[in-house]
Parts: C-alpha cells; sequence; structure tokens
C-alpha cells in the first residue's frame, strides 16, 4: 500500500500497541502530527517536551509498556534531554521520536537544527538518525524491541523531515522478528552457577535480600516472595523496588541506605550473604565502599553484566532476566530456617519505633509524615504514589507502605525535580483507574508545574500533594548538618497553589494542621479533574535517619527526640 | 598492563563515535585504536589498546557488549597473539649519510618507500618495542615526520574472534588484508 513516512511512523505505533503518545508539534515534525489524525492513537498536549518525556516514563513505569515521546528537532529535542537521561538512569521503556531537519541540510546548521542522536548518545541505550524512509519502520520496531527487552531503556528516533514527507508506493509492515546480530538480550545463567549459588544460599547464616527495581522490570514479585519465604530471608528494597515485596509481610525490613532505617542497614552490614536482586550498589544504597557488608558474600542477580563488579566485587554472578534466574534457582533451593537471625533483627529495631513521629500526639504542627501517614491511612495503601525529589521523595518512600507493584513511582538514578507531575499524569494515562497521587515539594513542583495546563485540558484526574515547606528541603537539611545552616539559595518565595489551582479552574486546598489532612485528602479525592493540595508542613523539619553521603552505612543520624520533648 | 580489545562492529555512521564516546563517557584511556574493513561486508573490526586494570579492561569489554551496534568483543590477553603496528618515517638523509640509514633499514627489515634529495620515507612494521628502538637509531639523524596506525591483533591458531566467521570455518583465501 501507498504510505508516506509520516503515516508509517504512525503505522508501526499502532502495531506496537500504542495508544496514547505525549508530545508537542513545531516544524520538522508536521508532517506527522498532520498524519496523526488519520490514527486512533490520543495526542496529549504538553506544556514543555520535558513533560513529554517524564510523562511517556511514568506511563512506562506503572504499565511495563512502552512510553512513547514527541518532539520537534533544535529546542524541542534538547528539552527531551532530562526526561530521557531520567529513564537511562531508571532503567525505563520509553521512545521518543524527533523531527529532524530536511535530511539535505543536516551538517549546514539550518534552522532549528541539533545533533540530537550526538547530544543523547551517552543517555540512551540506543538512537537512530533515519534519513532513508525505507528504514524507518525497521528503525521503529528495532527502537521498540530495543527499549522493552534485555534492560530496559529510552531509545531516540530522529527522523528527517523529508523522509516523513517521502512517499513509498509499496509499504508493508514487515512483521517478521527482528535480527539484530549485535544485540542478544536473553542471556541466562549456567546450571553450575546455579548450583553455586544454592550452595551458598543454604550455608548462610544471616542473609539478606537487597531487592531492587529489576523484580518490577521482570515481573519476580511472585517467584521473589516464594524465594523469601522458603529461605525465610529478610528482604530490604532499594528506593525504586519499593512495591515489589508486600510491605506488610513479616520478611520485610523496609527501604536500604542513605534513609533506610537503621536496622535495616546494620541488618546489611551485619550479614553474612547478600542476595542483590535486580540492584546496582549505587552510592546512595551502599554508603562508603570500603566498609560496606565486609563479612558477607555476594550473589549478584543482574540482567546487565556490566553492573557486576562495578561498585562492588561479588562472589557470584547470575546473568539473565532475574524472574527466569529465580524460577531456575528455585529447584536448587531448600527450605532454610533463620528464625535466629529474624529475631535478631526484629531486636534491631528496639526503639525505632517510639521515636517515630507518627506514634507522637498531635502537638499542633504539621509534619510531612503525618501527611503521608494519614495519606496512606486514607487510600488504604492502594494510591499509585508518584513522588518528586528531596525529602518529600524519602517521606513517601518511608510513610506510604505499599503492597502492590507498580505503585511508588520516583526518579531514584537521576534524581530529576520536575518529575512527579508529568510522570503521575503519565501513569494515569497508563492506568486510568488508578488513585494517583503525586507528592512534591513546593520547589520541584514549580519547575514543570506548566503541565497542571495539560492535565486541565485533558480533564484526567491526578491530586497532587505539595508538601510546602518554603524551602529547597533536602539542600537546607545538607546546610544544616554540613554547612553550619548557611542557607544559601534555598528559601523559596512561592505563588499561592490554591490560587494557581483556581487559575486553571481546578481545585485548590490547603492544609496547615494534622487535623485537616484526611478531609482534605477525602476533598481532594471526590472532587472532579486535578486537584492540588498544598501542605504547608513544619518549614525546618528534616529526613530521618540519614547516612552522611560517603560514610559508613551504620553509621547514621538518628532522628532526634526533640518532638518527644514537646510534648 | 595494556590489554588488546578486538571489536566487531556494524560498518554503519558514528559507530566509531559510540564506541569513542562510551570511552569518554567511562573515562577508559584509549592507548591506540584502529578501524578497518574485515572480509565480511558490512563489518569492521577494531583493534582497542587500553591501559587498564584487569578490572578496567572487564569493564570496557562489557560496556562495548552493550553498544548495539558491536557484534563481538575479545580481550586478546587470555591468548597469545600477533600485534603489528606500522609506522612511515620521514628522516633527513643528507647523501652522505644515506647509505648508513639503508643498512639500519635492512637490519630492522623495514623498507624505504620515498626518496628526496635530503630525505627518506621509511615503512616499518612490527610489534610496538620493535618500531620503538628503529625510532630510537633513526632519532640522531634527525626525524622531520612520523605517522604510526596503531595496533592491529590477532589470535595465533585456529581460534576465531566470536562472530568473525559465519560457518566457522576461518581459513578461507579471501582476505585481502596487507597488500602494498
Amino acid at each position: 500500500m501507498e504510505r508516506t513516512g509520516a503515516q508509517i511512523i504512525w503505522e508501526c505505533l499502532v502495531h506496537e500497541g500504542v495508544q496514547t503518545v505525549f508530545g508537542y508539534p513545531g516544524g520538522a515534525i508536521m508532517p506527522a502530527y498532520d498524519a496523526l489524525l488519520d490514527y486512533p492513537i490520543h495526542h496529549v498536549l504538553v506544556r514543555h517536551e520535558q513533560g513529554a518525556a517524564h510523562m511517556a516514563d511514568g506511563y512506562a513505569r506503572v504499565s511495563g509498556r512502552v512510553g512513547v515521546a514527541i518532539a520537534t528537532s533544535g529546542p524541542g529535542a534538547t528539552n527531551l534531554v532530562t526526561g530521557i537521561a531520567t529513564a537511562m538512569m531508571d532503567s525505563s521503556p520509553i521512545v521518543c521520536i524527533t523531527g529532524q531537519v530536511n535530511s539535505k541540510l543536516i551538517g549546514y546548521d539550518a534552522f532549528q537544527e541539533v545533533d540530537i542522536t550526538g547530544i543523547t548518545l551517552p543517555i540512551t541505550k540506543h538512537n537512530y538518525l533515519v534519513t532513508d524512509v525505507r528504514e524507518l519502520t525497521h528503525v521503529l520496531r528495532e527502537a521498540f524491541y530495543i527499549a522493552r527487552s534485555g534492560r530496559r531503556g529510552p531509545v531516540l528516533v530522529d527522523i528527517a523531515k523529508d523522509v516523513q514527507q517521502a512517499l513509498l508506493r509499496d509499504w508493508e509492515y514487515d512483521d517478521r522478528p527482528i535480527q539484530m546480530t549485535g544485540y542478544r538480550p536473553d542471556k541466562s545463567p549456567l546450571t553450575a552457577d546455579l548450583q553455586r549459588a544454592a550452595g551458598m544460599i543454604h550455608e548462610a547464616k544471616r542473609p539478606v535480600i537487597l531487592a531492587g527495581q529489576g523484580v518490577l522490570l521482570s515481573g519476580a514479585m511472585e517467584e521473589l516472595r516464594e524465594f523469601a519465604e522458603k529461605t525465610q530471608t529478610p528482604v530490604a528494597m532499594t528506593l525504586l523496588g519499593i512495591g515489589c515485596f508486600p510491605a506488610s509481610h513479616p520478611l520485610n525490613l523496609g527501604m536500604m541506605g542513605m534513609h533506610g532505617e537503621a536496622w535495616v542497614n546494620n541488618a546489611i552490614q551485619q550479614s553474612d550473604l547478600l542476595l542483590a536482586m535486580g540492584m546496582r550498589f549505587d552510592d546512595r544504597v551502599t554508603g562508603k565502599l570500603e566498609t560496606y557488608a565486609t563479612q558477607a558474600r555476594k550473589i549478584h542477580f543482574e540482567i546487565d553484566p556490566s553492573e557486576v563488579n562495578k561498585n562492588v566485587r561479588v562472589d557470584s554472578a547470575l546473568i539473565g532476566n532475574l524472574r527466569d534466574t529465580l524460577g531456575k534457582l528455585s529447584a536448587h533451593i531448600e527450605a532454610c530456617d533463620h528464625a535466629d537471625w529474624n529475631d535478631q533483627i526484629t531486636d534491631m529495631k528496639g526503639d525505632s519505633a517510639v521515636r517515630d513521629i507518627l506514634n507522637l500526639p498531635d502537638n499542633g504542627h504539621l509534619y510531612a509524615a503525618h501527611v503521608l501517614n494519614d495519606l496512606h491511612r486514607h487510600t488504604h495503601g492502594e494510591a499509585v504514589v508518584v513522588s518528586d525529589v528531596g525529602q518529600n521523595q524519602m517521606w513517601a518512600a518511608q510513610y506510604y507502605k505499599h503492597d502492590q507493584p507498580y505503585t511508588y513511582i520516583t526518579t531514584g538514578g537521576l534524581g530529576t525535580m520536575g518529575f512527579a507531575l508529568p510522570a503521575a499524569i503519565g501513569a494515569k494515562f497508563a492506568r486510568p483507574e488508578a488513585n494517583v497521587w503525586a507528592i512534591v515539594g513546593d520547589g520541584g513542583f514549580q519547575m514543570t508545574q506548566s503541565e497542571l495546563s495539560t492535565a486541565a485540558q485533558e480533564g484526567i484526574k491526578v491530586n497532587i500533594a505539595i508538601i510546602n515547606n518554603g524551602y529547597l528541603g533536602m539542600v537546607r537539611q545538607w546546610q544544616e548538618f554540613f554547612f553550619d545552616k548557611r542557607y544559601s539559595a534555598t528559601p523559596l518565595r512561592n505563588p499561592d497553589f490554591v490560587k494557581l489551582a483556581e487559575a486553571h479552574s481546578l481545585t485548590g486546598i490547603r492544609v496547615t494542621k494534622r487535623s485537616e489532612v484526611e478531609t482534605a485528602v477525602n476533598q481532594a479525592e471526590t472532587a472532579e479533574g486535578t486537584v492540588i493540595v498544598e501542605f504547608c508542613v513544619e518549614k525546618e523539619d528534616s529526613v530521618y535517619p540519614m547516612v552522611p553521603n560517603g560514610a559508613d552505612l551504620q553509621n547514621m543520624i538518628q532522628r532526634p527526640v526533640r518532638a518527644q520533648e514537646e510534648r | 598492563m595494556n590489554h588488546t580489545l578486538v571489536a566487531l562492529v556494524e560498518d554503519k555512521p558514528g559507530v566509531l563515535n559510540r564506541v569513542a564516546s562510551l570511552f569518554r563517557r567511562r573515562a577508559f584511556n584509549i592507548e591506540s585504536l584502529t578501524v578497518g574493513h574485515t572480509d565480511r561486508k558490512g563489518i569492521s573490526r577494531m583493534t582497542v589498546v587500553v591501559t587498564s586494570s584487569e578490572t578496567d579492561a572487564e569493564r570496557v569489554t562489557s560496556h562495548l557488549h552493550k553498544l548495539i551496534n558491536v557484534i563481538a568483543v575479545t580481550d586478546l590477553a587470555e591468548a597469545p597473539a600477533v600485534m603489528r603496528d606500522l609506522a612511515m618515517i620521514k628522516v633527513t638523509a643528507l647523501p652522505t649519510r644515506r647509505s648508513e640509514i639503508m643498512q639500519l633499514v635492512d637490519v630492522f627489515r623495514a623498507r624505504i618507500v620515498d626518496v628526496a634529495n635530503d630525505s627518506l620515507i621509511i615503512e616499518i612494521t612490527g610489534n610496538e618495542e620493535k618500531i620503538e628502538s628503529f625510532v630510537d637509531v633513526l632519532r640522531p639523524f634527525g626525524i622531520l615526520e612520523m605517522v604510526r596506525t596503531g595496533i592491529v591483533a590477532m589470535a595465533r591458531g585456529s581460534s576465531l574472534i566470536p562472530g568473525s566467521n559465519g560457518n566457522g570455518n576461518g581459513n578461507g583465501n579471501g582476505n585481502g588484508n596487507g597488500g602494498h
């Protein structure tokens, strides 16, 4: 059949099952936008291309499907960069399609020309520049295949304007299996390695599972739970692993690392066997490498061989899709009993609970912990929580307990402020039935607050909790701890967020007391359309506990008893 | 320690850039890098010498593997290999000293490929040490200009770089390499 390049783009997307794309038109992508009108794909018009990339990312993270962002050449393409880097660091499968100037003009500094394949080389899993319409179909098919297979990640396809306009008289969708000589993502561990790992597991007295996002990406939640229960091994999660193991499970330890609870990090430091599953020993997780889990042997379950022995030397590496690996490993695993070890960990929890701010009576101050705790209770832990970066992110990770997978979405690797609102919008499109809550700080919200207009235009419902402490809170906290309280460039003079919502014909609610939290959450959830709830919280509250940057994992700054004294 | 890595890559625009960008991004030091065609259409062969520890060499290899356009990577440190570098050296050669230089050329099995009134261009092939010692003996005559290709390498015996031959028979005669 006869198809233009522009039509081929959408034909391919329809074949990939794409229903929603996020984008922004412009000169070099106009032919594609013209053809879009004839295809059953919903286009979400963003307010800034960064938002499009984050929306595609949020969409991908809650659904497992590839998210798609569209932008024009030049500034449209460069605006995607932060979103692409975010997806790269967190292995999120997105495909970004950018228009490029006419292929004859490439290299001549044409209007809105930028070398986006060059720019995104280190922040994409792979990218393509298409200058021949006959290559377009297989490039797009490969792009989706690469994005969703192996260790997932972003792929960018830059398509010259004349390619979009070119006509192919005898186009047919090519649905033969994709063959790429240089890309074979399906690896699996050798039986001998599995047996050796099983031996180490059976010998261990104090094992800990470190569960990362790989559990979610490979869909290994059931396999993880079976493994943990059979071997009675406690499970600590990375920030991105949250939700991969039920928070309410007796073997759940909680989040590890810089803002993990002390018993989690202490358990890791005292462990004699770490089972790292789909995680990459990020510096926020290990603290100082020289003193990290020195007594423990380590088994790394990992899909990407370049992650093995990168930060931490391991004793065994099981390369492959985690779900498959755990499936194969289970045949070699016998039931274990680690009652002593689990009791020991329970003892470690000790008085941590009484230090917890949640157990304190309402002293008239509103703490972010209250907000997240009450939100958790009110939503029965069933909301999809999309957090931004900084204190709000850590409080969300600590106090909103997730029993379901794919319900805590956050930017872990890149730590991109401004992620939450657009990612929450993307998540809502992927799961329209879900109760989506964006948790943002007053700083991060303002980085991408223009996407509020997108939410309003689309008429979708995202609940936005702004944790407003009038500071760039996490930086302020570091200034307090490590820079003698010299608050350089962290205080914020904010707009009236309630009026901002109203300016979009949306509902805005302000909360200043703990007693108002539940009512506000209730009001937000029943109101029509996107809602902003501004929580005016304690200004100089900090996230506890905290492992200072580069310190030993067991040396944590504990939550002070200050709040208790206020009683 | 130097590691010699051989990578078979797809012969597509930008592949060299991807490899170079990876080395820059991960802060790997390249000692030398050469690229050329193989006997198979659409596949180029890169020889990369990196100065690095064993761990770093593993990292380079695994990161190279991740590039979509890289088909196979082998670390030649794991097996005996033939390594060759080619240099062309333009050296001052006044008629009075020309024969002296020509004797050295003979000793090193180098070749004179251009003769001018007051200079010569000498071509020499060999491993790095041989070329370096040749350069050392030429230096007193006055080296005007020098160019080196960087190392190309091949494992000894019948072992093959994975992916270098589709049917597993590597001893064909189709290799047009090295014709002068």
